[in-house]
């Protein structure tokens, strides 16, 4: 097969793995945000809902729960394409990762500005958006660019449920042309080009935030 | 000056863990008094403040802000432990200063005085700004309004940390050694802010201090603190310069050489 030919099928894996990146990133960060602040904030039960949410999908195979999601979940009654099952399994999945990311920044934010915000007679939620969240954002960004790299490395899990993404194509024109090391040398460098997209923007992201942070940031 | 006190602390009881801070604590303040509190490090001076703006919950007794219970409300013709509303209610009369300014590093001067007046208060923006910009006025940084804090000298950021708290208009003001993280040159530019509040005689305050002279400067009254006891009190000339209590004396022999 030509080396043209090649590249191309595998750029048309390459869109479907940022696809089910770009799906599933939001998801991730939504679970992050809302069990970590169950997880810091919640009363009973909430808080212990977090914490068996974080524990199991952080001590399971990613694999087993994107089988139990696209597999399993169907003797159930409850089916849902491909598609569907993969992003949901790696958004929790990374999700699960993530609330440690929330809770860390919101911890590391100075007892001080609790303090202050107590004093002032700010609501607790008045206090976390208004004072606290705006400090504790720009502290999770490095971590959580380092888990959509995460989340990136792990897509390829989605082959193995039939989804044609980047790892799958590869896969089978390996098997068809047996030019193992072209096929496998773009796949890694396609790979290793959306992470590195990603990171930037993710470097981006950090210096806008930390602009809002008045010029000398946060100390 | 109305003797109606505003504060009353009734055999408060107070612990952290396994060690007692309060026990049976007795305390009161009259409207407009200022009362200033002195005392060996650990004696509980800043959990004194701290239980009053409510930073710290109490094990035992009743306190009195204003008349009505601080950390407890009735209920059936009982008290029960006060429930978040009633804490939100009774901080209203309440403001603090703190030793490390705790001022929001993601806002600027003039939107620290202001969020809590137009988010709490609900107050509009412009008469918050108008607000803010007298209080700028009044700590002598007018032109710092739209600096962010940590482009501000420590002496500046406690001035803003002041009219921060005076936004919300508190009748009780706590203050817990405001000038401790100063470097000395910066010390006199922060208390002048308070010499001039303390002349007006429009708040009663409370204030944990090192600053001796300054104590017995501003001070309607002068208590000292150990191990969680009011040890001695009165009128700053007595404790200051006839203190009855060996504990006192030795304290105060201590500080003032
Ligand atoms: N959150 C806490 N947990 C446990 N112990 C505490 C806590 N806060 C204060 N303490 C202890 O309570 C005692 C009184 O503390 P407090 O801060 O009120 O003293 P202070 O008189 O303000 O002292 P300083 O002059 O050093 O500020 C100290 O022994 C302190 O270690
Ligand atoms: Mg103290």
């Amino acid at each position: 097969m030509e080396f043209g030919e090649i590249v191309s099928v595998l750029l048309q894996g390459a869109v479907v793995t940022i696809k089910i990146v770009a799906m599933a990133l939001p998801l991730a960060a939504a679970m992050a945000f809302i069990f970590g602040l169950m997880r810091l904030y919640g009363g009973f039960p909430l808080k212990q809902l977090a914490v068996v949410y974080i524990e199991f999908f952080r001590g399971t195979s990613a694999l087993i729960q994107l089988y139990w999601i696209y597999f399993v979940l169907p003797l159930f009654g409850l089916s849902i394409d491909a598609m569907t099952a993969g992003v949901i399994a790696l958004g929790l999945n990374i999700g699960a990762y993530g609330t440690e990311v929330v809770r860390g920044a919101i911890s590391s934010v100075p007892k001080g500005q609790f303090e202050a915000s107590v004093a002032l007679n700010f609501t607790p939620s008045q206090s976390l958006r208004r004072i606290i969240l705006p400090q504790a954002l720009v502290g999770m960004i490095p971590p959580f660019g380092n888990l959509a790299i995460e989340l990136v490395k792990a897509t390829s899990l989605v082959s193995l449920i039939t989804i044609a993404d980047l790892t799958f194509k590869a896969k089978s024109l390996a098997d068809m042309t047996l030019q193992v090391g072209e096929i496998f040398g773009v796949v890694l460098l396609l790979y290793f080009v959306i992470a590195q997209c990603l990171a930037l923007c993710f470097r981006y992201l950090e210096k806008r935030l930390s602009k809002g942070l008045g010029r000398g940031g946060v100390k | 000056m109305s003797s109606h006190p505003i504060i009353e602390f009734k055999n408060v009881s107070k612990r952290f863990g396994d060690t007692s801070i309060f026990n049976d604590f007795n305390f009161s303040v009259k409207e407009n008094e200022i009362v200033s509190i002195i005392g060996p490090s650990g004696s509980g001076k800043s959990t004194l403040l701290r239980i009053l703006m409510t930073l710290e919950g109490i094990d035992g007794g009743y306190i009195n802000v204003n008349g009505e219970s601080l950390w407890h409300m009735p209920w059936n013709g009982s008290y029960v432990p006060a429930s978040n509303k009633h804490l939100h209610k009774m901080r209203d009369h309440l403001g603090m200063v703190f030793q490390h300014f705790n001022l929001f590093p993601h806002m600027t001067v003039k939107r620290n005085i202001t969020e809590a007046p137009m988010r709490v208060k609900g107050l509009s923006r412009s008469e918050a700004e108008k607000n803010a910009e007298d209080l700028l006025e009044l700590v002598g940084l007018a032109d710092k309004a739209d600096s962010y804090p940590n482009d501000l000298s420590g002496g500046q950021k406690q001035r803003v940390g002041i009219a921060r708290a005076l936004a919300m208009r508190p009748s009780i003001l706590l203050l817990d050694e405001i000038t401790s993280a100063l470097d000395p040159e910066l010390v006199d530019e922060v208390l002048d802010v308070i010499r001039n509040l303390a002349k007006e005689q429009r708040f009663t305050m409370l204030l944990v201090t090192h600053e001796m002279y300054f104590a017995r400067e501003v001070s309607d009254r002068v208590c000292f603190f150990d191990q969680g006891r009011i040890v001695e009190e009165g009128a700053p000339e007595d404790i200051f310069t006839s203190p009855k209590e060996e504990r006192t004396k030795a304290f105060l022999n201590a500080y003032l050489n």
